[in-house]
């Protein structure tokens, strides 16, 4: 019991001097791989949206036939945009070079970028865009400040300018403290309402989680009858060490 | 049936003429006696021993696919991940078994704490056992290099710039080991190299003669009682039982509970909340951009956190140079266990309050400092790593005297079954 006091006490002091908050509060993404349909809206966005200027290098198209149930034309005819073969990983014409003066850093390749960040970092990124006439792009974002990368969704989400514009301003990074959510309202409404963005970015954010780790699809299915098999295998070892042991006194 | 069982014998006979095959199944399992009273604490040694297994097994089958060169490190390991067979069965039991290697050998190590299993005639054991354990901290950390990510590549700048710190040869030294003035494909094929080559003889040859030594002298028990004090009249121990079939079909439910638990881990959380596989990992080696907090897989942050407590400068040496002796001695001292510890009994059954309290302070510390190692460093978070330091050294220093004066128990002739 005294240990057991000693130890909470300590632990006490451990916890007393671990918060620590960096940033506004991520948003939830609620990315889930389920739905073979998301995954396939989320896909057609990645292709249409991101992967012109980020690569996903690490995967190949052809995997999208098997994992989210598509056939071999229409992954070539609705999803691949270059002169690839279906067997080729995802690549991007832009050369890093060009890519770096245009940017001022290349764009990162997204193959694990949702393992990196996060689904709900990515999720709050491309929700976190906000209008500001001091960046080159003409965007600032929320959760990423001064980010290189343009607003490319804002044709579907519209423009969000900051609530507290001056002090958020001021400070460049850290607003956001103390409100609910983040502080952006949305100015200009874009071609979709803000539930069909958010439904949007959700399916893109679920894509990506997928893309960092196509695995992902199978290995709790899998691992459900694993666990399964050892079960069965525990219940007859257990009955063989009983009957072993029966003559240890 | 009779000429299967007929040509068995013969084999085995055949084979008995000429090496010591009987001889040595029955010295190590067959009529290896071992105290009947073994309670859960017991399973680690066995499992220890499966996950060398499936380390070297999973290893063999990565070795086909990864490539060891700085331009292709981290994208054969995505290659693994995605394109080969199974691959990422394959990489998520290495990764996820790295992480229970040291969680079975810490439990088993606490184990010989528990019952003074390094207590004289087992002083030999517990050396052998140690070697391991810093054979293993040395295949840990080459192999966290080879995936190429961020930490890996920052976390081994880390540690071997450490060896910068020492007087006179350090820089040399680091640049010994590191083939280069930073970490670079010079770096890595050598950790390749000591990962896949050097270590695992190691520790294999290690294994055998921590068991060799084990099966020479005889197992402890919960109740540290000899059991070879007491033999019947055909020279067997009272309290003894053969190995086999009893402990092995014990040990198997075990095994079987363990890939339970280890299958869950791997199938279920990989990634284990970003301890066994940290998300920063997931972004290649950046030799340009260091990344705001560098920390060490779980199973090296306690003695991270020591290296970070020391602050001060002392006796003309500088506090990276003080931090880095004492995150060597934190390591290295449970090597005089065997001698620091003066009491007349074993067990933790039959030590008084002292060692009792002792044992508890110094686990809550371990762990706190793991914790710790984890984190950024804050003024109270170093404070705290430093009263935790502290008391970690003290259990060691101190523990020729409060094993001393301890009011042991009376243990038992017999083992309590």
């Amino acid at each position: 019991m005294k240990k057991f006091i000693f130890a909470l006490c300590l632990m006490g002091l451990t916890g007393a001097v671990s918060a620590n908050v960096e940033g506004p509060a991520l948003l939830e993404s609620h990315a889930n791989l389920d739905s073979k349909i998301n995954l396939q809206r989320g896909a057609r966005t990645f292709m249409n949206y991101c992967l012109s200027c980020h690569s996903a290098s690490y995967m190949r198209y052809s995997r999208l036939v098997d994992d989210l149930g598509l056939t071999k034309e229409s992954v070539e005819q609705n999803l691949m945009f270059t002169t690839d073969k279906i067997g080729n990983t995802m690549q991007v014409a832009m050369k890093p070079a060009d890519a770096e003066q245009w940017f001022g850093v290349p764009p990162p390749d997204l193959s694990v970028i949702a393992r990196a960040r996060g689904a709900d970092w990515l999720y709050s990124f491309l929700m976190g865009f906000y209008k500001d006439e001091k960046r080159p792009t003409g965007v600032n974002n929320l959760y990423f400040p001064t980010t290189a990368m343009p607003a490319v969704l804002s044709s579907l989400q519209g423009v969000q300018v900051l609530k507290t514009a001056a002090e958020g301003e001021a400070h460049g990074e850290g607003h956001g403290e103390g409100h609910a959510g983040p502080a952006l309202e949305l100015a200009m409404p874009g071609t979709q309402s803000p539930e069909e963005y958010e439904a949007t970015v959700r399916d893109l954010v679920s894509f990506m989680v997928y893309l960092g780790e196509p695995a992902k699809l199978v290995r709790y299915r899998i691992g459900f009858w694993v666990i399964a098999f050892l079960f069965v295998l525990f219940i007859s070892t257990y009955l063989l060490k009983k009957e072993y042991w029966k003559d240890v006194h | 049936m009779s000429f299967i069982t007929k040509g068995l014998t013969g084999l085995r006979d055949w084979v008995d003429d000429r090496f010591p095959l009987v001889q040595l199944w029955n010295d190590h399992m067959g009529a290896y006696y071992a105290p009947k009273n073994f309670n859960f604490w017991y399973y680690f040694g066995v499992l220890s021993l499966v996950v060398l297994v499936i380390q070297i097994v999973t290893g063999i089958w990565l070795v086909m696919n990864y490539k060891p060169d700085a331009t292709l490190a981290f994208a054969s390991v995505e290659y693994i991940m995605r394109d080969v067979e199974w691959g990422w069965l394959i990489r998520y039991m290495h990764s996820t078994g790295a992480s229970f290697f040291f969680i079975v050998v810490y439990l088993h190590m606490f184990r010989g704490m528990l019952y003074g299993s390094y207590k004289q005639p087992r002083e030999l054991i517990w050396i052998l056992g140690m070697f391991i354990y810093l054979s293993l901290m040395a295949e840990a950390f080459f192999g966290y290099l080879l995936p190429w990510g961020q930490m890996s590549f920052w976390g081994a700048q880390v540690i071997t710039s450490l060896f910068g710190a020492i007087p006179v040869v350090g820089e040399q030294l680091a640049e010994l080991i590191r083939g280069d003035y930073v970490i670079s494909d010079t770096t890595l094929n050598r950790f390749f190299s000591f990962h896949v080559i050097a270590l695992p003889f190691a520790i294999a040859g290690l294994v055998v003669l921590h068991i060799i030594a084990l099966h020479e002298v005889g197992s402890n028990n919960p109740d540290g009682v000899e059991i070879k004090k007491l033999k019947d009249k055909d020279g067997k121990p009272l309290d003894g039982i053969p190995f086999h079939p009893y402990y092995t079909v014990k040990d198997s439910v075990g095994v079987v509970v363990f890939l339970m638990l280890f299958s869950a881990v791997v199938f279920f959380a990989p990634e284990m909340g970003g301890y066994f596989l940290e998300a920063n990992n997931f972004i290649p080696a950046d030799p340009l951009k260091t990344p705001l907090h560098i920390a060490p897989v779980w199973y090296f942050t306690p003695f991270y956190s020591i290296l970070r407590a020391n602050t001060y400068p002392f006796l003309g040496v500088d506090a990276k140079l003080w931090g880095v002796i004492f995150m060597g001695l934190g390591t290295m001292v449970f090597f005089l266990l065997p001698w620091l510890d003066r009491s007349p009994v074993k067990s933790i059954r039959y030590r008084g309050v002292l060692y009792k309290s002792a044992l508890a302070i110094f686990v809550v510390c371990f762990v706190i400092l793991g914790y710790l190692g984890i984190l950024p460093v804050t003024d109270g978070r170093t404070l705290v790593a430093q009263i935790c330091t502290v008391l970690y050294f003290l259990f060691f220093i101190l523990m020729p005297f409060y094993t001393k004066w301890d009011k042991t128990k009376p243990v038992p002739e017999r083992v309590t079954h």
